[in-house]
Formats: C-alpha cells, sequence, structure tokens
C-alpha cells in the first residue's frame, strides 16, 4: 500500500530529525497529562456537535486533530479554551480539566483560562496597530505597565516564534504591512506573550504558502519543548509531520486517538484507515 | 464549413441605441441637480456680494433726509464682509452682521457634541456589543429608524415641553440651583427655559437616532475575528471593546458624528419652537471674542444658561422682514452658513479617508 508506506517514509524522516533536536534535550519518557476531557457532548442550539468525547493530552506535547470538514474537531479545539462561550445558544456536558481544575466550574474565570490557554486562528488576525502594540497587547491588558518589562516580553516571544530578526527594526509599523506568514507568526508571538501552558492551533498554516508552512512547522517542533500544543489541520501530512499524537474525529465522534506514528502506519479502526489513504473526506 | 458566422447584427443596433438612451438620461438627472444648484449657490453669492441698487424713489428721499445719507455713509461695499461677521444685527441693514448667531451656534455645537457623542456611541455599543439578539433589541431597532424620520418641529414641542418647561414642575417663577466651584459659582436656572442648554438638548435628541444607527453600522463593520483574537488573548469585553472594536470603528463614527453635527447646525424649525430669539445684540455668557473669555471667564459658565440666537434662526429673521436690504444680508449669512457646513462635511471626509487608509484587513 504505497499511501502507507510514504507515512512510514514521512514517519522515519521525521525521527532522524527528532533525534537530532532530543539529542540536545533532556530525555523524559514520562507522559504527564495536561488536559483531560471526559465524556465532552457539545450543541449548537438543537444541533449536537459532539457526542462522548474522551481523550487526554500529554505536556509538552504536540497533539494533531484530524478529520474531514465539519467532524466537530475545531469545536473540540474551541471547547479546551472556552471560545464557544462567545457564541449564543451553545451548550455542553461532561467534564475538561486543566491540570486537574475543571474549566467548566462556576467559579473559572474565562478571562485567567484564556491567559493560560492560548489560541491561534486559521485566518491571521493582526490587530491594525503596531508590530510592538500586537505582541505587548496580551501583557498590557492584563496590567503590565512597565515599559521595559513590556519590551521584554515582547522581545522573547518574537525570538520564540521565529519573528524577531524579520521585524527587530521596524517594530513601530503597522502589523499589516507583514506578509501572510508572517503575520501568522506574530499571531503566535502574540498568544505567547501572555505566557500561556498551552496553544491551541486551528489549522494555523492552511492559508499559507508551502515555505511558510513549513517555517511554522518548524516552529511549532520548538515550542512543544516549552509548550503544550494542540493543533487542527486538514492536512494529514502535515499532522504526520509535526505531532506526537493524533486524534481523528469524525461527524462529531472521536473514533481514535494514539501516538501518531501508529495510527498513520497500523490504525485500528477501519474508518481511520479509509480517511486516512484517502478513501473519504 | 463556415464558423465564423456573420458579424453584422442588425437587431444589435436597437440594443445598443437603449443603452445609450439610458446613459443620456442619467447623464441629465446628475446635470438637473448640479445645475439647479449651482444657479441657486450664484444668485445667492451674487445677492450677497451687493446691496440692492436702489430705486429713483429711495434716492431721492435719501438726498432729501440727513439721516439717510448718514445711514449711506455707512454703507460698507457689500453685505458679506468682516464687519457682517463682527456686529450684531440692527435696525439698520448696513450695520446688521451675524455675530451672535455665529456665537450661538458654536455654543450649541460644542453643548451639542458633548451631550450627543457620549450617549449616542454608549448606545450604539450597547445594542452591537453587549445586547442580545431577540425581540427587545428588534423593537428598539425599529423605533431608532422611526425616530430618524420623525419631523424636527415634533423635536422642538418635545424639548419645550422637557427643557424649556420641563413639565413646569418647577412653578411660575422656577428655581435657580446654585454650585460653588470654589473659583466661581455655578448657577442653573431650572427649568432651562430658553437658553443654549435648552436648544442643544433638543437638537442632541434630534441627531440621536442618526447618530445611534450610524454608529451601530460602523461598529458592525469591525471584523468579528478581531474581537475572537481579543478574547483569546484574555481580555475582558470591556477591554476588547475598549482597546479594539471602537478604535476600528472610530472613523465610521467620527464620520457619522459630524455628518448628524452639520445637520443640527441647520435646523431652523426646533428651535423657533423652542423660543430661541430672533433678534439679539449679545452674545451668550456676554463671550463674543477669544480675548473676552481672558477679560471675563466666568462667562463659560454662564453662556449655556443664556439667551441665543444661531445662524439659521438668524437667516429666517432677515428673510421674514420687509426691506430688501434685508434680502441681501440673509444671502450673506446663507453663504456663512454654507461655508461652516462645508467645513465640516470636509473634515468628515478627511477623517474618513486618513483612517481608512490605515486600517485596512
Amino acid at each position: 500500500m504505497t499511501i502507507m508506506q510514504s507515512f512510514s517514509e514521512l514517519m522515519h524522516q521525521r525521527q532522524q530529525r527528532e533525534t537530532v533536536k532530543r539529542s540536545r534535550l533532556v530525555e523524559t519518557e514520562t507522559e504527564v497529562s495536561k488536559l483531560d476531557v471526559n465524556n465532552l457532548n457539545f450543541f449548537y442550539g438543537e444541533k449536537q456537535a459532539l457526542f462522548d468525547v474522551s481523550m487526554t493530552v500529554p505536556e509538552r506535547s504536540v497533539t494533531a486533530f484530524i478529520g474531514p470538514s465539519g467532524c466537530g474537531k475545531s469545536t473540540f479545539l474551541r471547547t479546551l479554551n472556552r471560545m464557544n462561550d462567545i457564541i449564543e445558544g451553545t451548550r455542553l456536558t461532561g467534564k475538561v480539566t486543566l491540570e486537574g481544575q475543571d474549566i467548566y466550574a462556576s467559579e473559572v474565570d474565562v478571562v485567567a483560562l484564556r491567559k493560560r490557554v492560548g489560541m491561534v486562528f486559521q485566518k491571521s488576525t493582526p490587530f491594525p496597530k503596531s508590530i510592538f502594540d500586537n505582541v505587548a497587547y496580551g501583557p498590557k491588558i492584563a496590567g503590565q505597565r512597565n515599559q521595559k518589562e513590556l519590551q521584554g516580553i515582547v522581545e522573547q516571544s518574537l525570538k520564540r516564534a521565529a519573528l524577531w530578526d524579520e521585524v527587530k527594526d521596524r517594530m513601530q509599523d503597522s502589523a499589516l504591512a507583514l506578509s501572510g506568514g508572517q503575520q501568522q507568526r506574530l499571531c503566535i508571538a502574540r498568544a505567547l506573550a501572555t505566557n500561556p501552558d498551552v496553544l491551541l492551533m486551528d489549522e494555523p498554516a492552511s492559508a499559507l504558502d508551502p515555505a511558510s508552512t513549513a517555517r511554522i512547522e518548524d516552529l511549532i517542533f520548538e515550542l512543544k519543548q516549552n509548550y503544550t500544543i494542540v493543533i487542527v489541520t486538514h492536512n494529514m501530512q502535515q499532522a504526520a509531520r509535526i505531532s506526537d499524537w493524533t486524534a481523528f474525529f469524525f461527524q462529531g465522534y472521536l473514533i481514535e486517538k494514539d501516538r501518531t506514528q501508529k495510527l498513520f502506519t497500523t490504525p485500528k479502526k477501519k474508518q481511520t484507515e479509509d480517511y486516512i489513504t484517502g478513501r473519504f473526506g | 464549413m463556415n464558423v465564423s458566422g456573420n458579424l453584422r447584427e442588425p437587431a444589435l443596433a436597437k440594443r445598443h441605441r437603449i443603452g445609450q438612451l439610458f446613459e443620456w438620461a442619467c447623464c441629465g438627472s446628475t446635470w438637473f441637480g448640479m445645475v439647479v444648484l449651482s444657479l441657486l449657490l450664484l444668485s445667492i453669492g451674487w445677492k450677497a456680494m451687493a446691496w440692492p441698487i436702489p430705486d429713483a424713489d429711495a434716492v431721492d428721499r435719501a438726498a432729501a433726509t440727513k439721516t439717510d445719507a448718514k445711514a449711506n455713509a455707512l454703507l460698507s461695499p457689500r453685505p458679506l464682509s468682516t464687519r457682517f461677521l463682527t456686529s450684531y444685527d440692527s435696525r439698520v441693514p448696513q450695520k446688521a452682521g451675524i455675530k451672535a448667531a455665529l456665537w450661538g451656534s458654536l455654543w450649541l455645537l460644542v453643548f451639542v457634541t458633548i451631550t450627543t457623542v457620549p450617549v449616542g456611541v454608549g448606545a450604539a455599543v450597547y445594542l452591537e456589543e453587549y445586547s442580545n439578539e431577540g425581540r427587545w433589541k428588534r423593537i428598539i431597532q425599529v423605533n431608532l429608524s422611526n425616530l430618524a424620520g420623525v419631523p424636527s418641529i415634533v423635536y422642538g414641542i418635545l424639548g419645550l415641553t422637557v427643557f424649556v418647561r420641563m413639565f413646569g414642575l418647577f412653578g411660575h417663577d422656577g428655581k435657580v440651583l446654585d454650585f460653588n466651584l470654589g473659583f466661581a459659582m455655578l448657577s442653573i436656572p431650572l427649568p432651562f427655559e430658553r437658553s443654549v442648554i435648552s436648544g442643544a438638548l433638543t437638537l442632541s435628541l434630534l441627531v440621536l437616532p442618526t447618530v445611534i444607527v450610524a454608529a451601530q453600522e460602523a461598529l458592525r463593520a469591525v471584523p468579528s475575528s478581531i474581537r475572537t483574537a481579543s478574547y483569546a488573548l484574555g481580555a475582558t469585553q470591556w477591554q476588547t471593546i475598549r482597546h479594539q472594536v471602537l478604535p476600528a470603528a472610530m472613523p465610521g463614527i467620527m464620520t457619522g458624528v459630524i455628518l448628524s453635527l452639520s445637520r443640527a447646525m441647520g435646523e431652523t424649525a426646533p428651535l423657533i419652537m423652542i423660543g430661541a430669539l430672533t433678534y439679539l445684540a449679545k452674545c451668550p455668557g456676554k463671550i463674543d471674542s477669544l480675548s473676552a473669555v481672558w477679560q471675563h471667564p466666568t462667562g463659560l459658565l454662564e453662556a449655556p444658561f443664556d439667551v441665543f440666537t444661531s445662524l439659521p434662526i438668524q437667516i429666517f429673521n432677515w428673510v421674514s422682514r420687509a426691506q430688501p436690504e434685508y434680502d441681501h444680508l440673509a444671502a450673506a449669512g446663507i453663504m456663512v452658513l454654507l461655508v461652516v457646513l462645508m467645513m465640516m462635511n470636509t473634515a468628515a471626509i478627511l477623517i474618513r479617508n486618513r483612517f481608512q487608509r490605515r486600517t485596512q484587513w
């Protein structure tokens, strides 16, 4: 089966790359769970979008959600930092915990939650302000007034998002003057500036050209050393390239979640196999 | 096989002729308005630039009596002059000017802005950002549109009852509230009577529906992705509105506000209803120049509660007088009013263009 082979090749390339990277790191094999989801059902008005989803998201790893359009993967992603709260008429049952704390408990302040669980969207949405103000926005609204501190945060965030060298001489220019790929990295820097633990990414590279996509993927690879990353993608190759875990969603159900390598080479469910071999979706 | 076909199609010529006719009709509509408007402007401009030519009888009488000769000696070359801008209304047309009306209109403008902007923008923000979709919102929305279409004279009656008389709550003589501000006394008469503040509040009511609807549209034009991105960074709803939504909507809001204000500046009917004075030889608070503010700063506190007149009222007053000279004074007044309004509209356009270039997503 050629597609399976091509995935195997991908995996092989990745492992080589990862061993190079990991050699610089202290190896920890124990998986600590960051987010736990139990029996989650989600409704848009009367229409149920997610059915009884349970999963754990391990710390300092990349978890990818794949599945055909409308399968609920983006909806599920947004339940993890309660972005669905903004949409009127949505309802949810079940439990989502971040390091053991129920994020839907009544005493949880959603603003505090979103500071810890940052988000990057499909369409890059820089604010119509300067590059500096874009990145400084999160810390500023959280009460950081010290200009020196802010500058430090902005520089560090831009460095982490691999954008610093390209913009360091024009921090006061409008963020809208950046290219599409740069704008998306700016949005990542902006999300990093609030110092989150978890970074949710909703198809962060789907509107970008291949070169910019590669840069974003490299960046995600770097970021997982410090952050827990959850990424929605409709590009299976991308999921195979960058994620440690992959979850396959179909029609609102979580069909299968496994180590990326396992899921792409030896899927347990028929539906998963059909999807990744391109028989549907 | 002949695939080229016939490129001459007689039926097409007819279709082209219809198209041509339509173009001419549209062009005609454009020029109809333009021509009438420019004729009007030219005739008013011409009137404002020269006094009426006196007929033979009047010249004879002028020669016969000494007093008229004196008046003629004062005669400035044309109605619209710097003297016109710096003197009060007068029983002698050659001495009459528009000073009181200019300052009255300026005070109205200031107070209409102060009351309209916060209330209008606040209401728009509530309706667009906070309130839930539902029956109440729809009812409010429909009524806002209806209120925008209510004739201005109706607002005049409303202003008369609410602000000028205050439903007669304060009896025949009224009351005066005194506040000691430390450096000066602020005396607020209740009811407001025929003061600047009554006029400004009435005009403010008149333009509020338009301002709210314009501001709502500006807010709606802000892409929701900006809001979502702000929320995702841990902003509260107020922070999102304050730092993202309002700045992005500001050019649209400002344009709406300025256009509404220029409408308020041109309104006559409601001000006549609430009893703005048609003949007035003083400025509100006795402030008739910038230096007067330094000499007499408490005038700033008195002005809002002082009697007033405004540009359109002054014009209306002159038009209704018998002597032909007043017609020409009215023309001069119209020129001044038009210049003021054009300046405001230009400001609106400049603001819009300036911000449009800066915010493009």
